[in-house]
């Protein structure tokens, strides 16, 4: 019945609340890029040579490459020589101290509930915030210290421990893996260098907060977390950007790296701003995501969920190389207004008895277009690799869609993969039953798709689950009249 | 309690309801009976308040209310409750905190505090054993995989939780085994007092037998063409409707 699609599409029109921009002055580059602004770049991150000649070989490739076309996503052609590659806000280089973070800026990440000052942080959480190109604040950094963590910026580690970068960096998202990939290799700004040594169990939740502030310019992230034999760590990764008409685009590359019986958990509540009721702007994330278990027993878990971005492109994949390894991804992504997502994972099972569990769950309402994508990839000397993969589609109105497409290679005869897949529909009928028992339509349509993301919210952290799911609420907030 | 007068609508431009009046009171429970297609579900669903159908003549007050301008939801919280004749599923949402949620909805608007987890988990389990409903259906999703009786009985629970004012029951026992049919029946004796009502919509002097409505009507055409008590029941139990719809006709 075509008023109650009306409504429920109004309930997920909420507004995006994190669309403000900071007025702060800011450093940025003008459009454009070639050598010359690679070369800049690296300088003023005061990089040794080896880095940037990584970056100018990662360019010279890229230049050869095409955008890629495969994805079931649309949107008009991006002009790279539009995009600005760095920008940072002014005031700021070589702090001492929080207390020397623009106040400007520490507000900005109050009004997006960042804590970002120890004292008002969360209990165990430690937070890297990345402020359009340039990593501004790190907490609990003595804490970890005393660990023997590493949790700094980037462009820190690559001065500060310039051999870890160098051995890691580019070892699971080499620069050649695809287009966007190589571009960030040449051009990445900053992002986030985690180390944890052997047999350490990280104290602390450790996250990373991106925000993309300055108009037309990109944000190039790198990430890298290298777990040695018997760590343990939990990571997670928040993303906002302020509300404008043109395009900007995200092209991020994290790296994880587990030892023997290491575990990573990476955790991502990606809110990019997603464009308005018109599909104007909004954010292109772009995004390669990969971790290795590569020693025996390791154990590498993705959890997402993706309610942000005008165009989302991600695929967060495990590489099974040791034995006995484990590899998970959970994932909810949601898609209104006319944004599109292209997601999934990969799993490669090199190792014998390696497991993989991927869990995805789509939403889309209005003209979201949702699509997931997974390879489950078993080598033929991975003796009895396990798959388990469960693809849910949930669909709000008749416009929008949903598409899954599981790739399965299997060259072991050993391997035991199984794929399931749903579609369903929040309809009107099922809103009408919840409403006739008292609940708001709010409620109805808030307690249907926590009930349908339950088991990826159950991976979260706690305190992220939480905010996941008043994530999803806010989409919903003040849209019933 | 319920008082509608001349209620028609329509589907779609179709004309289904033509001019339906009904009293009910308080304490009263009254059965409605009539031929597939008759409106009966129709009629159900407007007191409901679901969307799709356009009310073109008549009113329903309610508890001395314009019943058709509140909301579904209000309508639920003042007391009006709809067992359907097709319960929808709801994949994912558990069955038990579906069930607290509305009950403490229900609680908000009548001035009472939310019941916590562990006092609800017990009264639950209480009716579910009432309406003997296999107390795993509650851990599971909504209706979500039930068997057609399962999800009669479910509405039950409902229903007994709620402790609604005005109780409509549409088919509640079709599909039903025989003793589900009594449990479903001790379920609404036990609901009946003089403060609440009841209309029951069936097709089966069975359930009527257990109940002992003091009226039974029959909806035909899009209108109640017969009122009477239990031995109206039994005379279409026995002669089907032909006659009386042959007898409106003349
Ligand atoms: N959405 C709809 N579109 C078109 N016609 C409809 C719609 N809903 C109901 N009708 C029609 O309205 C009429 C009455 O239907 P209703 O479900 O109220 O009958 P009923 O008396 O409950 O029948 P039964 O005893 O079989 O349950 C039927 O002819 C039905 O086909
Ligand atoms: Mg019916």
């Amino acid at each position: 019945m075509g008023s109650s699609n009306t409504e429920v599409e109004a309930l997920m029109g909420g507004e995006y609340a994190q669309g403000f921009v900071t007025q702060i002055e800011s450093d940025t580059l003008p459009p454009g890029l070639d050598e010359a602004v690679i070369r800049t770049i690296s300088s003023r991150k005061g990089e040794p040579a080896w880095m940037l000649e990584k970056r100018l070989t990662a360019y010279r490739y890229w230049l050869t490459m095409r955008e890629p076309e495969w994805a079931a996503v649309r949107h008009p052609p991006i002009d790279f020589q539009a995009i600005s590659y760095f920008s940072s806000p002014k005031k700021k280089p070589q702090l001492a101290s929080l207390d020397e973070v623009d106040p400007e800026l520490l507000a900005t990440y109050e009004k997006l509930g960042i804590p970002i000052e120890e004292q008002k942080t969360l209990a165990g959480v430690a937070v890297d915030a990345v402020f359009d190109s340039v990593s501004v604040a790190t907490t609990f950094r003595e804490t970890l210290a005393e660990a023997g963590v590493i949790f700094c910026a980037m462009s820190e580690a690559v001065r500060e421990y310039p051999d870890l970068v160098r051995q890691y960096m580019g070892s699971v998202v080499p620069h050649k893996d695809n287009f966007f990939a190589a571009l960030n290799s040449a051009v990445f700004s900053d992002g986030t260098f985690v180390y944890i040594p052997k047999g350490v169990s990280c104290p602390m939740e450790l996250s990373t907060y991106f925000r993309i502030n300055e108009a037309k310019t990109g944000q190039f992230e790198r990430t890298l977390i290298v777990a040695e034999a018997g760590s343990r760590v939990s990571y997670l990764e928040g993303c906002t950007a302020p509300m404008r008409d043109e395009n900007q685009l995200h092209a991020a590359v994290v790296e994880l790296v587990a030892m023997e019986d290491a575990r990573i958990k990476y955790s991502t509540v990606q809110n990019w701003y997603p464009g308005d009721d018109q599909g104007r702007g909004g954010i292109y994330n772009f995004v390669t995501k990969r971790g290795e278990c590569h020693g025996d027993r390791s154990h590498i878990s993705w959890t997402q969920v993706e309610t942000g971005s005008a165009v989302t492109w991600k695929y967060p994949s495990c590489i099974l190389r040791g034995k006995d390894t484990v590899g998970e991804f959970y994932s909810v992504a949601v898609t209104k207004g006319h944004q599109q997502a292209d997601t999934g994972t990969k799993m490669i099972h090199l190792g014998e008895n390696s497991r993989s569990t991927i869990v995805s769950k789509g939403i889309s309402a209005m003209h979201g277009s949702n699509a997931y994508r997974g390879l489950v990839r078993v080598a033929a000397k991975a003796e009895n690799a396990r798959n388990h993969s469960q693809c849910d589609s949930l669909l709000i109105g008749d416009r929008c869609a949903a598409h899954t497409f599981p790739y399965i290679e299997v060259k072991n005869p050993t391997a035991k993969v199984e794929h399931e897949a749903t579609t369903s529909k929040v309809s009107e009928e099922q809103l009408f039953y919840c409403r006739q028992r008292g609940l708001s339509q709010e409620d109805a349509v808030s307690m249907i798709i926590n009930g349908f993301c339950k088991q990826v919210f159950n991976e979260l952290p706690m305190e992220f689950a939480v905010e996941a799911q008043k994530l999803l609420a806010v989409s919903l907030e003040g849209a019933v009249g | 309690m319920l008082s509608i007068k001349h209620l028609s609508a329509s589907v779609d431009g179709k004309a289904i309801l033509k001019g339906v009046d009904l009293e009910v009171r308080a304490g009263e429970v009254h059965a409605v009976m009539g031929p597939n297609g008759s409106g009966k579900s129709t009629l159900a669903h407007i007191l409901a308040g679901r969307d799709g159908y356009t009310v073109t003549d008549g009113e329903v007050h309610y508890m001395g209310r314009d019943l058709l301008e509140m909301e579904i939801e209000e309508r639920a919280r003042q007391g009006l409750f709809l067992a359907m004749q097709y319960p929808m599923e709801l994949p994912g949402v558990n069955n038990m905190i579906f069930m607290r949620e509305a009950m403490n909805t229900r609680r908000k608007s009548q001035g009472k505090e939310a019941m916590d987890a562990v006092s609800f988990m017990k009264l639950v389990r209480e009716k579910a054993k009432l309406v003997k409903l296999d107390e795993r259906l509650l851990k599971r999703s909504v209706n979500a995989g039930f068997s057609g009786g399962e999800k009669k009985r479910n509405e039950i629970l409902q229903m007994a939780l709620l402790e609604p004012l005005l109780a409509i029951l549409d088919e509640t026992d079709s599909g039903l085994d025989i003793d589900a049919l009594r449990s479903v029946a001790d379920g609404v004796n036990r609901l009946r007092s003089p403060q609440r009502a009841m209309i029951v919509v069936t097709h089966y002097q069975r359930l009527l037998d257990y109940l002992e409505p003091d009226h039974v009507h029959v909806l035909a055409e899009g209108r109640i063409v017969r009122s009477g008590g239990m031995e109206l029941a039994r005379e279409l139990e026995a002669k089907g409707y032909g006659w009386l719809l042959d007898e409106v006709a003349a």
